[in-house]
């Protein structure tokens, strides 16, 4: 049986939990689009999911080759949404993290959050273009657009700012052991 | 022979990866025989082996088998340099053992 589910997720670390605590439930992620999340039944923890930021597109000819190569460890490409990869494999075949090592791990996170700070940085820019076109001409509709596209720009840049503490905390750790 | 600057430290993943590709292996198989090789101790991401695979290519420590008869599947042997870089690493870890059991009686 099919679930819909419409849901916004700003972070993928949450959003990856999500998945993991739906699969317990009895119900697996078999495709996704923006903000939609559709969902299989499947056996109670059957499968592991993990999201992935690419450097390129999910169809770029490196992003392929690279999803192959996944698939060689029976990890299975469940959807793509631009940059960002759905990737799940069977609970029964083993521990699935697609980072073993701090070094891999802090390459994501940076990779994750320069994504977060461009577009955080960019929503800041305009929303403030909008608050001063809302304050200058008096128009309530700019002001308010302006203000919400600021707070999701400075929502991203927090995000960022969290995985850059991670990221410290790992470098920190790198320190003494790999 | 390898440069001076070669002589850093690998990392463990890195170690058995080269380790376990003294025979032709892909991906999957990498990942199965370090676990072997380290008494599942070592379990390689799927990420951190693709990013460390592309690393190692470029370097030349190892190299894409030539004509595999399943050509999906992409094999990766050591190559000379890597056998180098290799024995020059246990001589690394073979001090390190030895001043250990030394000092630590």
């Amino acid at each position: 049986m099919k679930h819909i589910v419409r849901k916004l997720y700003w972070n993928y670390e949450k959003e990856e939990k999500w998945l993991n605590e739906m699969c317990a439930k009895g119900m697996a992620l078999t495709d996704y689009s923006w903000c939609r999340y559709v969902f299989e039944d499947c056996k109670s923890g059957e499968y592991v999911y993990r999201i992935e930021l690419l450097e390129n597109w999910a169809n770029h000819h490196e992003s392929k080759k690279y999803i192959e190569f996944l698939e060689e460890s029976g990890i299975e490409h469940v959807a793509s949404y631009m940059r960002w990869i759905y990737l799940r494999r069977k609970a029964n075949e083993g521990e699935f993290n697609l980072f073993s090592d701090a070094e891999s791990k802090i390459k994501h996170y940076r990779k994750v959050s320069s994504f977060w700070i461009t577009i955080g940085i960019f929503e800041l820019s305009i929303g403030s273009a909008n608050i001063g076109i809302g304050i200058s001409q008096s128009s309530n509709m700019n002001l308010y657009s302006g203000a919400f596209l600021f707070l999701i720009g400075f929502a991203l840049l927090g995000l960022s700012w969290r995985l850059i503490k991670k990221i410290r905390e790992l470098k920190k750790q790198m320190q003494i052991m790999q | 022979m390898p440069e001076s600057s070669e002589r850093g430290a690998l990392t463990e993943a890195v170690y058995y990866i080269m380790l376990a590709l003294c025979s032709p292996l892909h991906g999957y198989g990498i990942m199965q025989r370090v676990k072997e090789l380290s008494n599942d101790r070592v379990n390689l991401g799927a990420g951190t082996l693709y990013g460390a695979i592309n690393t190692l290519v470029i370097k030349g420590w190892i190299i894409p088998k030539k004509g595999a008869s399943n050509s999906r599947k992409k094999e990766y042997e050591i190559s000379d340099l890597g056998r180098d870089i290799l024995k020059i690493e246990i001589e690394r870890l073979k001090e390190l053992i030895n001043n250990g059991e030394i000092l630590l009686k």
